[in-house]
C-alpha cells in the first residue's frame, strides 16, 4: 500500500486517512458491538462477582463482607442439594440427549421420502419457546388429569395414577424427560449436519473391505464425527447446566427442593428472597463448572486440528 | 452451493439399495415414527386442549381425552378479549424486533471488521465474541437487575431491548463472520481498485451478497428474543409490560384454579409466530446451522 508521496499533492484530509487505516476503521466498526457487550455483559459479570462478596439486598446497596456468603453456602444443605441436582440433571439429560440425538441423526441421514419435511418438524421442540412447551408438559404431568397416567392405565400397565411432579424421584425423572424432549432436536440436527460432511466413498470403501454395519459406524462415522460431537455436547451441557425455565415452570424447585438447580436457587434467594448478594454468590459458584465445560470444548477443537492434519 | 447440494443428493442414495425393505422398516421407519410421535405429541396435546370444553377436559370416563367431541373457541375468546394477552403479544413483537435490529446492526459492523478489515487484534476480539456467547443469562440476571434498576429502566421495554443483545450480538456476529468469509476477497479488491470506500464496499457489495446470512441471523435473533424468559421475568413487573412467556405463566395461573384451556391456547398462540416465521425460512435455518457447524 506504500504509495510514493508526491510533494505537490496536498496531504489527505483527516477523514480520508481514518477511513484508510485498518485499525481506526476497525475500531469504529467494532464500537457498537463492543459498547453493548462491555456495558451489558462484561461489566455485569464483574459486578456479579463483586455482589457475591457483599450483603446487597433489593433496594439497598450492600457492603463488603468478604467470603461470608460463600461460608454460609458451604454449610447450607440446600445449596449442596442444588449442586447435586444440577450435576445429576446435566449428566443424565446430556447422555440421553446424545444417544437419542445421534440415533435420530443417523435415521434422518438415511435416504428418506419427505426428508426435508421430517427435518423441519423434528426441529419444532427447539424452536418453540421453552416456557410455553414446558406449560404443555405441566399439563401432561398433571397429578389428576395426566394423559400419560390415563394412557398407561388404559393399557393396563399401572393401576393408579403416577404422581409425576409431587414425588422427589418422579419429579427429577419428569424434568429430565422434558429437558431431553426439548434438547434432542438441537443435537440431532447439528450431528446430522456433521454426518453430511462425511464422504460416501469412505463407506463404500469400507464395505468393499467387508466391514459390518456396526464396524462402519464404529470405525468410519464415529471418528469423523467426534469433533462435532465435542462442540455440540459442550453447548448442550452448558445450556442444560444453566437451565432455569423448565424447572421454574414445572416444579419451582420442589418437592422439598428435590429439583432445585443452581440457577433456580439463585433466582429464589436473589430475586424472590431479595438477598442479591447470596443469589449472586450461587451464580458465581456455577462459573468453575462452566469453565470446565469450555476447556473440554477447547480440547475437543484441538483434537480436530490434528485429525485434519492441519496446523490451524 | 447448488452443485454441492446436487452431488450430495446423488451421494445420499449411496448404498441404500443394499438394504432390504423389511430391514429398513425396522431400523429406519419404525424408530422415526416413534421419534416423530414423541416430539410432536406435546403440540398435539396443546392444540387439542385449547379447543376442548372444560367438561370434556376433566371427564376421562365419558370422553376419550385424545379427541375432542365439541370443539370450542371459548378459551381462545377468553384469552384474547378478557386477559392482557394481546398486549403481551404486542410487547413481545416490539421488544423482539427492536432487539433484533439493534443486534444485527452491531453484528454486521463487528463481523465485517473482524473478518475483513483484519485490524490488529481481530483474532483475539473474535475469540472474545465467541466466549461472550458462552456466558449464560442465568449468571448475569442478578447483576443486570441491579444495573437495570440503577439506570431507571426497570419495568420498561428498554430493559429487555438493551439486555437481549448480550446473547444476540455474539451469536449473530459469529454467524455473519462465517458468511462474510465465504464472499470472495477478489470482489472487494476490485472495488478498492475502482476507488470504492470501505463503507461503499460494505453496503454495495458485501451486504447484498450476504442477504441469506442476514435473514438467518435475523430469524435466529428474533426467535431467541421471543423465547427469552429469565430477563423478562426479572426486569418486568407490571402486567401490561410483560412478554408472552412471562405473562402466560405468571398471569394466567391464578391461585389453585388452573385454566388449562386458556393456558394451552396461550402457549399455542405464543408459539405460532416463531413456528410460522421458521417454516417460511426453514431451508435457511437448517443450512445456516450446517454452515455454522462446518466452520
Amino acid at each position: 500500500m506504500a504509495v510514493p508521496s508526491v510533494a505537490a499533492q496536498p496531504r489527505p484530509s483527516i477523514l480520508s486517512r481514518i477511513s484508510e487505516s485498518r485499525n481506526a476503521l476497525g475500531f469504529g466498526f467494532m464500537l457498537p458491538a463492543a459498547v453493548l457487550l462491555l456495558v451489558f455483559l462484561t461489566y455485569p459479570l464483574g459486578l456479579g462477582v463483586w455482589l457475591g462478596f457483599t450483603d446487597a439486598r433489593i433496594g439497598r446497596p450492600g457492603i463488603f463482607i468478604g467470603t461470608e456468603n460463600y461460608q454460609y453456602l458451604w454449610s447450607d444443605g440446600v445449596f449442596w442439594l442444588s449442586v447435586f441436582n444440577t450435576l445429576l440433571y446435566t449428566i443424565s439429560a446430556s447422555i440421553v440427549k446424545f444417544v437419542l440425538g445421534l440415533w435420530l441423526a443417523l435415521i434422518l441421514n438415511e435416504n428418506l421420502p419427505f426428508k426435508s419435511f421430517f427435518r423441519a418438524i423434528v426441529l419444532l421442540p427447539w424452536v418453540v419457546p421453552t416456557v410455553l412447551s414446558a406449560i404443555a408438559f405441566w399439563w401432561i404431568y398433571d397429578s389428576q388429569f395426566s394423559i400419560l397416567s390415563w394412557a398407561l392405565q388404559q393399557m393396563g400397565l399401572i393401576d393408579h395414577r403416577i404422581n409425576f411432579l409431587g414425588d422427589p424421584t418422579n419429579a427429577r425423572a419428569s424434568v429430565i424427560a422434558a429437558n431431553v424432549w426439548r434438547g434432542i432436536p438441537f443435537v440431532a440436527i447439528t450431528l446430522l449436519a456433521g454426518l453430511q460432511t462425511i464422504p460416501q466413498s469412505l463407506y463404500e470403501a469400507a464395505t468393499l473391505d467387508g466391514a459390518s454395519r456396526w464396524q462402519l459406524f464404529r470405525y468410519v462415522t464415529l471418528p469423523l464425527l467426534t469433533p462435532i460431537i465435542a462442540i455440540t455436547m459442550t453447548f448442550s451441557v452448558l445450556f442444560t447446566f444453566t437451565d432455569f425455565q423448565l424447572i421454574y415452570v414445572l416444579t419451582r424447585g420442589g418437592p422439598v427442593n428435590a429439583t432445585h438447580l443452581m440457577a433456580t436457587l439463585s433466582f429464589q434467594r436473589g430475586i424472590s428472597g431479595g438477598q442479591l448478594g447470596e443469589g449472586a454468590a450461587i451464580a458465581v459458584a456455577m462459573i468453575p463448572f462452566l469453565l470446565a465445560a469450555i476447556l473440554f470444548s477447547y480440547f475437543g477443537l484441538q483434537r480436530r486440528k490434528w485429525q485434519q492434519g492441519g496446523g490451524d | 452451493m447448488v452443485m454441492k447440494a446436487k452431488r450430495q443428493d446423488i451421494d445420499e442414495g449411496g448404498m441404500g439399495y443394499l438394504q432390504s425393505l423389511p430391514r429398513r422398516v425396522v431400523t429406519v421407519y419404525l424408530p422415526l415414527l416413534v421419534f416423530v410421535i414423541v416430539l410432536l405429541f406435546p403440540f398435539y396435546w396443546m392444540t387439542i386442549t385449547a379447543v376442548k370444553p372444560n367438561l370434556e377436559m376433566t371427564d376421562y370416563a365419558q370422553f376419550n381425552p385424545f379427541w375432542v367431541v365439541n370443539p370450542t373457541l371459548e378459551h381462545i375468546h377468553y384469552l384474547l378479549f378478557e386477559t392482557s394477552y394481546p398486549g403481551w403479544l404486542l410487547n413481545t413483537i416490539i421488544i423482539s424486533t427492536a432487539a433484533t435490529f439493534l443486534s444485527l446492526l452491531a453484528s454486521v459492523f463487528a463481523a465485517y471488521a473482524i473478518e475483513r478489515l483484519r485490524f490488529s487484534g481481530a483474532r483475539q476480539v473474535g475469540l472474545g465474541i465467541f466466549l461472550a456467547y458462552l456466558v449464560p443469562p442465568s449468571i448475569l440476571f442478578i447483576p443486570l437487575s441491579v444495573m437495570v434498576f440503577n439506570l431507571g429502566l426497570y419495568d420498561t421495554p428498554f430493559a429487555l431491548i438493551l439486555t437481549y443483545p448480550t446473547f444476540l450480538v455474539p451469536f449473530c456476529t459469529w454467524l455473519l463472520m462465517g458468511y462474510f468469509r465465504s464472499i470472495p476477497f477478489e470482489l472487494e479488491e476490485c472495488a478498492l481498485i475502482d476507488g470504492a470506500s470501505r463503507w461503499q464496499i460494505l453496503t454495495k457489495i458485501v451486504l447484498p451478497l450476504s442477504v441469506p446470512g442476514l435473514i438467518s441471523a435475523g430469524i435466529f435473533a428474533f426467535t431467541l428474543s421471543w423465547n427469552e424468559f429469565i430477563y423478562a421475568l426479572t426486569f418486568i413487573q407490571s402486567s401490561e409490560n410483560k412478554t408472552v412467556p412471562v405473562g402466560v405463566l405468571t398471569e394466567l395461573v391464578r391461585s389453585d384454579v388452573y385454566e388449562w384451556g386458556a393456558l394451552m391456547a396461550g402457549a399455542l398462540i405464543g408459539s405460532l409466530p416463531v413456528v410460522v416465521l421458521y417454516s417460511f425460512f426453514v431451508e435457511h435455518y437448517v443450512s445456516s446451522m450446517t454452515g455454522a457447524v462446518k466452520e
